[in-house]
């Protein structure tokens, strides 16, 4: 880039600003907060065992469980989706429970221990479930595969647990890993190119060689 | 989100008293309504006092044969909790006819009770919203309001309560359990917990600022036959059209809470006692004085079905 062209985006950038600034002074004093607000941002320690290795950071304490694996440990596997719990894209599992970890504070994690896609197993060692996943084919253009392991690991275990769900016919029997009782809990993760069948294939392959 | 500090509360007390002297200051639990709002800036705490410390995780028994949950139960220890499935089961199938697997580990009970609407109008901070801006109008009263209340509702706010567990708790009869910032502890019974839109809808619950929900309790059971009937967009993972909890005795007699429909889980006792003359004697006294909009005037009808398939299911 030559000295010219970086003026003009600096000159670009400075009169943009400016008629930003303007716009929000025109904004009636009406529009600010009724209440006190923390006007910087905050930062606290926070330790965490992400995959069995302690880490201690300094976190914004807006971070998001999310942002923290991603952006500060650089763990890119779990991935940001819709941001708002609807999608399971970033779905990790935290002292044995999966959660959506876009819906979460960093901050309300000390202590704890996070398992991620990375933690599961390794290229060389896969886990059964990546393992199976890569043999029915349960993915297309996979980015909401590391949030669909993860929740898929994690049901197999909630219905050993015997968690009811929805589609539970008795509260009090036992459930079992059927193909419906596996679409239900499966329905917070979402996949858009349409791996649903293959991805149940894999989840039967497991569950079958678990029991 | 806005910057805001955050703290870890070390006794019931000092949070409520915390939350109260802190300006713009909030409880969190489960976090994953909060944080959704934060981060679309409907909501913009200042400070965070963080209730994971202070032990509310337990289910126990009561001395008259009932339960007390504490409020930082999880949604999923809770719906799988042996004794709630054994004599609260509609409590145990509400709950998991809503939200995700992830979501239903960490979301509480304390929490669900009190999440906030699902109103498309309250979730678009360009749109009028009396709830979310007290005086700024409504948008969604001749607006897109297919999903929105058709009874309770007011000029000021037609957004419904969205969850299932706490229509199961009013079918319960279950009891809020609470500790005010001056230290004093309350019991609210459920069906005074919420409170109706009127010309104040920002106003949801009797909480008064600062109150913390320590636990929320239930009666011991009632037996019958425990039916949760969710009618919704999608098979899984939506909020409810309407959504029917019943519990229903040998000789047809029984209780109905319906969701999906108003500002609080909707719970007539005097429709109740025609329940043995079925659905369409039961309708129009549990919907009187309803005002649907153009788009949801359907739920009137899809309340009075639900009601019929839930009476069907409960005889086996």
């Amino acid at each position: 880039m030559d000295i010219k062209s970086e003026t003009e985006v600096s000159r670009r950038g400075v009169l943009v600003g400016g008629a930003m600034t303007a716009g929000l002074a025109a904004i009636p004093a009406a529009a600010a907060p009724v209440a006190a607000q923390q006007e910087r941002p905050m930062t606290m320690p926070v330790t965490l065992t992400v995959n069995g290795k302690k880490q201690t950071l300094e976190v914004d304490t807006r971070t998001t469980l999310l942002d923290t694996l991603r952006e500060h440990l650089h763990l890119t596997g779990t991935k940001k989706g819709c941001d708002h719990g609807q999608c399971g894209a970033c779905t990790v599992i935290v002292d044995g429970k999966r959660i959506n970890s876009c819906l979460s504070l960093a901050v309300m994690h000390q202590g704890d221990k996070i398992t991620t896609i990375e933690g599961l197993g390794t290229p060389d060692h896969l886990h059964p479930m990546q393992a199976a996943f890569v043999k029915h084919d349960g993915y297309q253009c996979g980015y909401c595969t590391p949030g669909q392991i993860c929740s898929a690991v994690a049901v197999l275990a909630e219905i050993k647990a015997g968690t009811p769900s929805h589609v539970t016919a008795s509260l009090t029997d036992a459930p079992r890993a059927t193909n419906a009782e596996m679409r239900e809990r499966m329905s917070g993760n979402i996949c858009r190119c349409g791996a649903y069948s293959n991805i149940l294939d894999a989840m039967s392959e497991v569950a079958g060689t678990n029991a | 989100m806005k910057p805001f500090t955050y703290a870890r509360a070390t006794s019931p007390a000092e949070a409520a008293a915390a939350v109260a002297r802190t300006p713009n200051a909030k409880f969190i639990a489960g976090g994953t309504n909060l944080l959704d709002l934060m981060k679309l800036q409907i909501e913009t705490p200042a400070h965070l006092i963080d209730l994971q410390d202070l032990k509310l995780d337990r289910i126990e028994e009561t001395k008259d044969g009932g339960l007390r949950i504490g409020a930082f139960v999880s949604n999923s220890d809770l719906a799988s909790d042996a004794r709630v499935r054994r004599d609260y089961g509609v409590l145990s199938r509400a709950i998991v006819a809503g939200a995700s697997g992830q979501l239903r580990n960490k979301a509480t009970t304390a929490g669900n009770l009190l999440q906030r609407t699902r109103c498309p109008y309250f979730y678009d901070t360009n749109q009028a919203c009396n709830k979310r801006k007290p005086g700024s109008g409504c948008a969604a009263i001749g607006g897109f309001s297919r999903q929105l209340g058709i009874i309770g509702t007011s000029d000021a706010c037609i957004a419904t309560y969205p969850g299932d567990m706490a229509v199961a708790m009013r079918l319960l009869d279950a009891t809020v359990e609470t500790v005010r910032p001056d230290g004093a502890a309350r019991a609210i019974p459920i069906a005074d917990f919420y409170t109706l839109p009127g010309s104040t809808p920002h106003i949801e619950t009797a909480l008064v600022p600062g109150e913390l929900i320590t636990a929320v309790t239930l009666p011991k059971p009632i037996g019958g036959t425990h039916i949760y009937h969710k009618v919704r967009d999608r098979a899984s993972y939506a909020f409810a059209l309407v959504s029917v909890a019943a519990i229903v005795q040998r000789d047809g007699s029984g209780r109905v809470a319906v969701g999906g429909i108003a500002p609080k889980p909707w719970r007539v006792e005097a429709a109740e006692a025609v329940l043995p003359q079925g659905a369409a004697a039961v309708t129009p006294k549990l919907l009187a004085g309803a005002k649907p909009t153009h788009d949801n005037a359907f739920k009137v009808t899809l309340v009075e079905r639900t009601l019929a398939a839930a009476l069907i299911e409960a005889k086996g």
